[in-house]
């Protein structure tokens, strides 16, 4: 309990301090200067953004515990991190659209973002509960922000307020599993659970399972898996699309972050025999997300089922628990944040303040009047479907195949027949936009827009970059999946 | 075994505030349900606390309370946001989009 | 002693608890809800946590059921016609829901019955007392407790955008 200031151990905690002070730092410009610029903002949010990531390399290595170990620098967060600054930039970039966001863009929308960040930065370096329950909250009260601001438009608030009451009820459970797993085990330092359950058994005690289930129920609602799901299509749907976009990737990545980390230190999913369980819950939420995203019309509400179907994959590799398993769901989380917001980046790229650019028929001859943005969102398509030579491709080829290594053939085939299902809608926004003659009526697009372009162009190269030359990243992917064995 | 008692107390009230959760409209009283669980939790936590000797269960019920607190002000300020807008506090009238 | 005090707190936490589900007016249910969280001071009394009954009693009665109630009283929101409708298939599920956490208390009376579970009486072992409880605040928990102030900026940041009646006059485009 020695935490003398002299002998704290600075880098684990630096990127979340470098994180908090941006937060202060724009909320305090935005206060003496109201009249600033937003590219002025969104700029120091992108440099300060740059810092964090510096920051947060230099935790790669071996595991350096701070703070009375409730805060670890390895390579399992440095990975997470970069992954969750990255996003962030990519949102910022999104919501430069001076078009459609100009009510978003206070300081106040740059400081809550940053705070989310900070948080998803905790979730994925705590090895405390604790730590992992506050960075959790503080994503979420930001988040339910976020999805709100824009205040006078109902169907902002209505995102916000389901958003909020199913995520305060989900912390709920949460919060009981922890409370349970604390009293089987003493503590609640991920390092002394293990450690018990190594002196013990995991079934030893009918609490910690239980707390385990809790655990991941909570979890479970901000990954929006079955059966927690039902929220994410009203709420990406109604949210400003670069939250939208932040909620989708960043969050979910978070939370499967958080999911991890307990389940690969103290190894309880495997001693427990959930895979049975998983296996089901898996299946389920891919052909949940990819039959109702068949039948809708609104592309934002479309990509929020999408994501549905994108967490069962994730849980595929999840359940195939093996190296490769965890490596692909690391590469299948990057992709997924490159083709995501990319795909939200070109309705933002597209939206103006009178007309949000969301429904297929708005994209239809899109080809012809916006060449780039069509070629952009065809691109994110075929990712997201799964068609080489795309990211989504290769990550896809290496979460299947580490579970027919693992035995899972079955869980393969479904998952197959699940990515041909889903070909059939993300397709039909490329038939639409490139087939499809341009409607007379069209309304108005938005146009120079150099942010959301840069961000679109940085997601078009990662998106291609990766799945053409993906065995760099996977080396380092497999680095980290080793080092917690 | 008193300690059992507790526990028995803390999972009747959790399920009393799932229950309300679950069946109640009124965004209000949901909300006041959702604090009700957080309350059997932390029951759950000082009486666990109590049974493996250290302290660290109250520092987590400590958190848990600005957890709820921070909440609180963020949900009533939302709460009041839609009112503004809508007029009503029941979650079944404020659906624009298919639940 | 200990035991009959702990019925008594129990069966007025439990009653007043469902008194806030089935009453129709959500300030009944509020100050019901203060009378349940006031039992729930005096348990944890009982379990040694002195610091956190005050604390309990001073931020959830003393300022969160009051902001509450200020939103009820500032909304002017009136009593439910309808409180509780057990027609539709999630309220079903509901009932369902609450049967498996009930269920779950049978299991943990269970485990304990094995002879598990220890209980240290009022005065005994070690007393959740403010110096104690502070001192872990500040050493092992040091970094969680300055989180938590980031929680909180957040919250109030939150707050404000939220509730604020008007939006600024926009920012300048470059």
């Amino acid at each position: 309990m020695n935490t003398a200031i002299g002998t704290i151990d600075w880098i684990p905690v630096a990127p979340f301090i470098a994180l908090s002070v941006l937060g202060f730092l724009i909320m305090i410009i935005g206060l003496f200067f109201p009249r600033i610029y937003r590219e002025t903002l969104g700029t120091i949010t992108l440099v300060g953004l740059a810092v964090t990531f510096f920051l947060i390399l230099q935790n790669w290595g071996e595991p350096r515990y701070a703070f009375a170990n409730t805060i670890v620098g390895d390579k399992f967060s440095t990975v997470f991190n970069g992954l969750f600054v990255v996003g962030a930039a990519l949102t910022i970039l999104l919501s430069l659209n001076s078009q459609e966001n100009r009510y978003l863009l206070y300081a106040d929308y740059f400081t809550v973002i940053v705070f989310a960040t900070a948080g998803m930065v905790l979730m994925s370096a705590g090895t405390h509960l604790l730590t992992i329950f506050l960075g959790l909250e503080t994503l979420s009260i930001a988040l339910y922000v976020l999805a709100g601001f824009r205040r006078e438009n109902a169907f902002s608030l209505e995102s916000a307020f389901k958003y909020f009451l199913l995520g305060a009820f989900a912390s709920g459970f949460l919060l009981y599993g922890i409370a349970l797993i604390y009293g089987a085990t003493g503590s609640a330092d991920i390092q002394e659970v293990t450690r018990w359950i190594q002196q013990n058994s995991l079934t030893g005690s009918l609490m910690l399972p239980i707390g385990f289930l809790l655990l991941f129920v909570g979890l479970g609602f901000k990954l929006a898996i079955f059966p927690f799901h039902m929220w994410a299509p009203d709420v990406y749907q109604g949210a400003p699309t670069p939250i939208s976009a932040f909620m989708a990737t960043g969050s979910k990545a978070a939370a499967f972050a958080a999911l991890l980390r307990v389940a690969l230190s103290t190894q309880s999913y495997t001693a427990i025999a959930w895979e049975q369980v998983l296996w089901v819950i898996a299946v389920a939420t891919m052909t949940i997300g990819n039959i109702i995203a068949l039948r809708q019309d609104n592309i934002k509400r479309m990509l929020a089922y999408s994501s549905i179907a994108h967490a069962g994959y994730i849980l595929i590799g999840f359940i195939a628990n093996n190296e490769l398993g965890h490596s692909g769901m690391l590469f299948y989380l990057l992709s997924y944040t490159f083709m995501n917001i990319g795909a939200f980046g070109v309705i933002s790229y597209l939206s103006t303040a009178e007309h949000e650019f969301v429904t297929l028929g708005d994209v239809r001859g899109l080809a012809y009047r916006r060449p780039f943005a069509a070629i952009a969102m065809a691109v994110f398509m075929f990712s997201l479907a799964g068609i080489p030579p795309t990211a989504g491709f290769i990550s896809k080829f290496y979460i299947f195949s580490a579970a027919v290594k693992a035995g899972y053939v079955w869980l393969v085939i479904l998952g197959v027949i699940n990515s041909m299902i889903s070909l059939y809608y993300y397709l039909g926004v490329v038939v639409q936009m490139f087939m499809s003659a341009v409607e007379e009526k069209a309304p108005a697009t938005a146009t120079q827009q150099p942010a959301v372009a840069l961000a679109l162009v940085v997601s078009m190269f990662a998106v291609l970059g990766l799945g053409i030359f993906p065995s760099r990243w996977l080396a380092v992917f497999m680095e980290m999946a080793r080092s917690f064995i | 075994m008193p300690l059992t008692y507790y526990l028995v107390l803390g999972a009747i009230l959790f399920s009393l505030g799932v229950l309300g959760v679950l069946t109640r409209r009124n965004a209000i009283i949901i909300f006041l349900s959702i604090e009700l669980m957080l309350n059997a939790v932390n029951l759950t936590f000082v009486a666990l606390s109590n049974h493996v000797q250290n302290l660290d269960g109250q520092v987590f019920v400590f958190f848990v309370m600005i957890v709820a607190a921070a909440e609180v002000a963020v949900g009533l300020a939302l709460i009041v946001a839609i009112f503004r807008l809508k007029e009503t506090v029941y979650v079944d009238e404020i659906n624009l989009m298919k639940w | 002693m200990q035991e009959i005090l702990f019925f008594v707190l129990a069966a007025v936490a439990v009653l007043s608890a469902l008194g806030m589900l089935l009453n129709k007016n959500p300030v009944y249910s509020v100050l019901l809800l203060i009378v349940t969280l006031f039992s729930i001071a005096g348990l944890y009394v009982l379990l040694n946590a002195s610091f956190i009954a005050a604390v309990h009693l001073i931020v959830y009665a003393g300022a969160i059921m009051v902001l509450f109630l200020f939103v009820i009283m500032l909304l002017d929101i009136r009593a439910d016609v309808e409180h509780i409708n057990l027609k539709r298939l999630s309220r079903i599920l509901a009932l369902l829901a609450t049967f498996i956490f009930l269920g779950e208390t049978f299991l943990i009376i269970w485990m304990s019955l094995k002879g598990k579970a220890a209980f240290v009486g009022l005065g005994e072992g070690i007393l959740g007392d403010v110096p104690s409880v502070g001192e872990l605040l500040f050493t092992k928990y040091l970094l969680p407790f300055e989180i938590a102030s980031v929680l909180l900026l957040v919250a109030i940041v939150g707050a404000i955008i939220l509730a604020k009646r008007k939006l600024r006059p926009e920012p300048p485009a470059a």
